[in-house]
């Protein structure tokens, strides 16, 4: 199934806001197996010059997802959403997210194509303080198996 | 904010300490919690099947969250990392075992910048088998 091609280049506006919870960040790093200190303990990560825990340097796709999710499901672009594979991720970080960060989300449709009968869409999401302080760019890469592709 | 890793300490083909990773599906069930990243494909294996999965596959991006861990444990201030990218290639297939899978995953320093940062090339291993393509993060250092 073609993806339709004048969603390529559409910006939706930001999301609802997420404050980012200090037992969530903790929550998240016991999830990903890493105890380091700096994600856990108030003052390990004061110790650094962070005002509270710090955030794994993935969990901005928990925030990136929740924005993008709605838009990459959305009929009218035409992505068969249970054969698509998460094909690359990047981040790009002005700064780590920290526990009481309470962040905004700009998703963007970068680009659309279609290669070897696969469906690709990439999204960006831009996300940034409600004060407007950006403080990371997520981009991720979601590939939409064709058929003739197995 | 910055690395604990001194610029005068590091240079192309400095190794950063690999890690070995064990990924069982309950630690699969505790991502899928934590990220709220619930796709089935992740934790029922009649589902996973039914795709064209060998078996019960683990999140992409628990795979690059195991990646980025290698790269802060070595620069110490998670706040010195300036980018991270991947590509998923391969899935880690995870058994309905007490074992789980095994991942590896190494670093190398592949370039100096003028601008005080390095970019890392990771490889992370499964069965003998690369699981992420271009895995590069660029840290800041001291």
């Amino acid at each position: 199934m073609a993806l339709n091609p004048e969603f390529e280049g559409r910006v939706y506006p930001p999301s609802s806001s997420y404050v980012v919870g200090r037992e969530k960040v903790r929550e998240f790093a016991s999830g990903i197996g890493d105890l380091n200190p700096v994600f856990h303990d108030v003052e390990a990560a004061r110790a650094l010059g962070y005002l509270d825990v710090v955030a794994p340097p993935t969990f901005a796709v928990i925030i990136s997802m929740r924005a993008s999710g709605a838009v990459v499901r959305d009929p009218e672009l035409g992505l068969d959403y249970s054969r698509v594979v998460h094909g690359e991720q990047r981040f790009e970080y002005a700064r780590p997210i920290v526990a009481g960060d309470e962040l905004v989300v700009t998703t963007t449709i970068e680009s659309i194509r279609t290669a070897a009968g696969n469906d690709m869409i990439m999204t960006r999401g831009d996300i940034a303080t409600v004060d407007g302080e950006h403080v990371v760019t997520t981009r991720a890469l979601l590939v939409s198996r064709g058929p003739e592709g197995e | 904010m910055g690395s604990l890793i001194a610029r005068s300490d590091v240079a192309v083909g400095t190794e950063l300490p690999t890690q070995s990773f064990t990924v069982t599906r309950g630690d699969l069930v505790r991502y899928a919690g934590a990220s709220g990243d619930f796709n089935v494909i992740h934790w029922n294996e009649r589902v996973a099947i039914s795709v064209g999965l060998p078996n019960v596959i683990a999140h992409g991006m628990l795979t690059m969250a195991l990646g980025g861990r290698v790269v802060t444990d070595w620069i110490g201030d998670p706040g010195a990392l300036v980018s991270y990218s991947v590509r998923f290639t391969r899935p880690v297939v995870v058994p309905d075992d007490d074992a789980g899978a095994t991942v590896e995953v190494s670093g190398k320093v592949s370039a100096m910048h003028d601008d005080g940062t390095a970019t890392v090339t990771l490889t992370a291993r499964f069965e003998g088998s690369t699981v992420l393509g271009k895995a590069q993060a660029v840290v800041r250092l001291s």
